[in-house]
């Protein structure tokens, strides 16, 4: 079944968030998936924020952060590698398909990485079909 | 309510080549709170930032949305615009539709412009919910940093400690001078690199501003902006330099030898040195992983009793220093010094490497007659191995033939796509030198093509050739060693379209640039990120060349990127100009988007203060309890502890709960 994925990003706005940029720059094509949430740091992105948006059903959710050793604020995609690791175990444990979250470290000057990370994501979301919680399965807050 | 004007800019055919912009404004007016929704050609141009300043003058808008291009480059220059109009500046939201909308989603048109507008809906649904915030300023060291003193950085404090401001000079050989210390002369004027350089090195280190502070490193950085914390390790020289007078008497009895790295590994020096006759301060260290603790003894220990005369048995070293600045029988701490400093902004310009030739196999690296173009450059320094006679490594006679190979390790995808920009010009430099000398000596030199972008340097290349140097296009494919230590070159020129082969005695490699490997150590020390290249990252390749990431630290020189010298003396007069505004100013603004605890909802669980990366926040009685409090001063608002809040009792200003959830909403309706 071909659909369009709807996917909900969140980058950190020193590496993801620039390399989503530096893509534009190269002129680099992916699918308009995706559309990105700017937050400061990766570590910014609360687990609830990825529940919310898969309750309200969005086919997928990407966090975006730097790599490990380059965080602007030291250790802050540390703990967003921490937390998240935890949230996609909850997700699994609650039936939902892990799949469908990714975190990713893209850093600033990865533009080319970007556009294959979401092309690839978006491929793999067609395949999984759309979100079991759209049309209102989801409940808001 | 919010009344939110959304204006969407073309941006030339940026945007509308791509996306429906017509179509975005139309929905952009149907979105909750949108008062006004208008388009123009270019939101920047003078008349789009008037547009919008109308609005906020008549009342008409109090949050303002521009779907244009990246709030990375343009949200300083529309927050500046709406604060002239009246509007607090945080009052300001961009959405993002050129760089990752038109630009990259130019094979889909309505897919684009759904995009667009979702972005759009997401950023008026944040604007709903932005508060009006408030800059602050804290007061300012008045005094700089700078990390390596090769020319970038003796440039940059020379200009900082002109301009007035105290300036630490940081090198971590035991002279500065860097890279053009070892040069022989520099291009395209032939100056001789000592003559133009020894003075400027000098000046920097009597200079009374300039502090330096070499075979020194950054051990440890802290603070922010105005308020730089610095831990300095000096290291342990193991010689008292309050006493040296840098005669040299201990370097010549050392009997111990290692490699010297000022003339690239072709000669030796002993472990007791000074790096090289001009070397400023001029003063000697015991480099101690060469040390072959003479008279059996180690450092920190007394010295043994001759049996016959009763007198101490002394290493060489210390028996040589007529000034007592060596004594081995005091425990030196071998970790050296920490000296704490203080300074409001920091130059970084630490330099650069060249490849190894061992990195190139086919390149016959074993064979003593390959060398670097830096280990030509020491060969034919009056200061170098050989007194600047041209004579090849293995059994000091001069060369007949001399080949040049450029492009060793750059523009090759297997170790550096970039070009290290310089080597075309320094192996032009050597060439002409070598021909203005030994006119008769045969010297071929193989490029992909030269590049001598540069004021004069063309003329300098065409000169060149019409002194009688060989110039090929085309790569050289490898090189063969034979008897008597000569080499076979296998070749292919371009403009003739043939192979060619010729026996040459010396052959010359111009490696690649690229960052020393200690300099990833500091990167994570300081926050400085990479660039694709492996070099650290400006702030913009265009508009921001020397600014970093980080605000207060600076970028000079080849740490940056491969520069030559004019461009790197550029460069860092550019980074200490940047440097010293803060400075100047003697205050610098805080950012408003940080965190702050509201402590009558904080439980005082404590849960976030190990989690601050900057030691922010501590605990503070609070109408009897303990709750948490974040220093503003030192957050620098990632919003680790906000997520973390089990009470919700942290907010991070610009990035609230509220705001978030309403752009997830937008972009999942």
């Amino acid at each position: 079944m071909s659909y369009d994925p709807n996917i909900v990003g969140f980058a950190c706005q020193w590496c993801t968030y620039a390399g989503a940029d530096l893509a534009g720059n190269l002129r680099a094509t992916y699918p308009p998936s995706i559309k990105l949430i700017k937050v400061p740091c990766s570590g910014r992105v609360e687990p609830e924020y990825v529940m919310e948006a898969f309750a309200k059903g969005a086919d997928g959710v990407m966090i975006g952060g730097c790599h490990f050793g380059d965080c602007h604020y030291k250790t802050g995609n540390h703990k967003t590698s921490q937390r998240m690791t935890i949230l996609s175990k909850m997700l699994e444990d609650m039936g939902f398909d892990s799949k469908r979250f990714r975190v990713e470290w893209i850093s600033g000057a990865e533009g080319y990485r970007f556009a294959e990370v979401i092309e690839e994501f978006t491929k793999e979301l067609q395949e999984l079909g759309p979100s079991p919680l759209k049309g209102g399965n989801g409940h808001g807050r | 309510m919010a009344k939110v004007g959304v204006y969407v800019c073309h941006c030339g055919s940026n945007i509308a080549g791509v996306i429906d912009v017509a179509t975005v404004r139309d929905f952009a007016e149907t979105l909750p709170d949108v008062v006004i929704a208008r388009k123009d050609l270019f939101m920047c141009s003078d008349s789009g930032q008037e547009m919008v300043k109308q609005d906020v003058r008549d009342g008409l808008v109090d949050r303002v949305v521009v779907a244009a291009c990246t709030p990375r480059t343009h949200e300083p220059i529309f927050r500046a615009a709406i604060e002239k109009a009246g509007l607090n500046k945080y009052l300001f939201e961009m959405a993002n539709i050129r760089d990752q909308g038109s630009w990259v989603h130019g094979h889909d048109h309505e897919g684009a412009t759904e995009k667009a507008k979702k972005i759009v809906a997401s950023a008026v649904g944040k604007a709903r919910f932005l508060e009006p915030l408030e800059d602050k300023f804290v007061p300012v060291t008045n005094a700089a940093l700078v990390i390596g003193a090769g020319i970038g950085g003796i440039s940059a404090a020379l200009e900082l400690a002109n301009m007035g401001h105290k300036t630490y000079l940081v090198e971590k050989r035991p002279s500065i001078g860097g890279v053009m210390a070892q040069l022989d002369k520099t291009f395209p004027t032939n100056d001789c690199s000592a003559c133009i350089l020894t003075p400027k090195m000098v000046e920097a280190y009597n200079h009374p501003n300039i502090e330096t502070l070499t075979y020194s490193e950054v051990d440890d950085a802290s603070g922010y902006i105005g308020n730089f914390t610095i831990k300095i390790r000096q290291k342990q020289t193991y010689v008292d330099w309050s006493r040296c007078t840098g005669c040299g008497d201990c370097a010549t009895k050392c009997p111990a030898k290692t490699a010297d790295e000022f003339n690239a590994g072709l000669s030796d020096r002993r472990a007791a040195y000074i790096m090289f006759p001009q070397a400023v301060p001029k003063k000697a260290v015991v480099d101690i992983n060469h040390c072959i603790n003479c008279a059996d003894r180690d450092i920190g220990t007394l010295p043994k009793i001759n049996k016959k005369t009763g007198r101490p048995i002394l290493a060489p070293c210390e028996r040589s220093c007529q000034a007592e600045a060596i004594n081995r029988s005091i425990a030196h701490n071998p970790d050296g010094a920490i000296r704490k400093i203080e300074v409001g902004s920091i130059v970084i310009a630490t330099g650069y490497q060249v490849m190894d030739k061992d990195w190139f196999k086919e390149m016959a690296p074993a064979c003593p007659n390959v060398i670097t173009a830096l280990q030509l450059e020491r060969i034919i320094s009056a200061t170098g191995p050989t007194e600047g006679k041209l004579l090849r490594p293995s059994d000091k006679e001069k060369p007949r033939t001399i080949t040049f190979v450029s492009c060793m390790g750059s523009r090759d995808e297997h170790f550096h796509t970039y070009c290290s920009r310089f080597c075309c010009m320094y192996m032009i430099k050597q060439a002409r030198l070598i021909k203005e000398k030994y006119p008769d000596m045969v010297i071929n030199m193989h490029f992909i093509d030269v590049r001598a972008a540069g004021k004069e340097y063309d003329e300098y290349y065409v000169g060149a050739r019409k002194m009688g140097i060989n110039l090929f296009k085309g790569k050289v494919g490898g090189l063969e060693m034979l008897t008597e230590d000569k080499l076979r070159v296998l070749a292919y020129d371009m403009e003739s379209a043939t192979s060619i082969e010729y026996e040459s005695d010396l052959v010359v490699l111009a490696t690649a640039v690229e960052l020393p490997p200690d300099a990833t150590a500091l990167a994570q020390k300081l926050g400085l990120q990479f660039c694709g290249s492996n070099f650290f990252r400006e702030l913009h390749p265009k508009l921001g060349p020397v600014e970093t990431a980080t605000e207060g630290l600076f970028l000079a020189g080849c740490c940056q990127g491969p520069k030559d010298i004019p461009d790197t003396v550029a460069q860092a007069k550019g980074a200490a100009a940047a440097a010293a505004v803060p400075l100047a100013q003697g205050r610098v603004r805080i950012d408003p988007i940080i965190s702050e605890v509201h402590s009558e909802k904080c439980s005082g669980c404590g849960i976030c203060i190990p989690l601050c990366p900057y030691h922010a926040i501590t605990m503070q009685t609070y109408a009897d309890r303990p709750r948490a409090q974040i220093e503003m001063s030192s957050c620098k608002g990632c919003g680790v502890c906000t997520s973390a809040c089990p009470s919700g009792a942290i907010v991070l200003h610009g990035y609230e709960e509220s705001q978030i959830f309403a752009q997830i909403e937008a972009l999942t309706a």
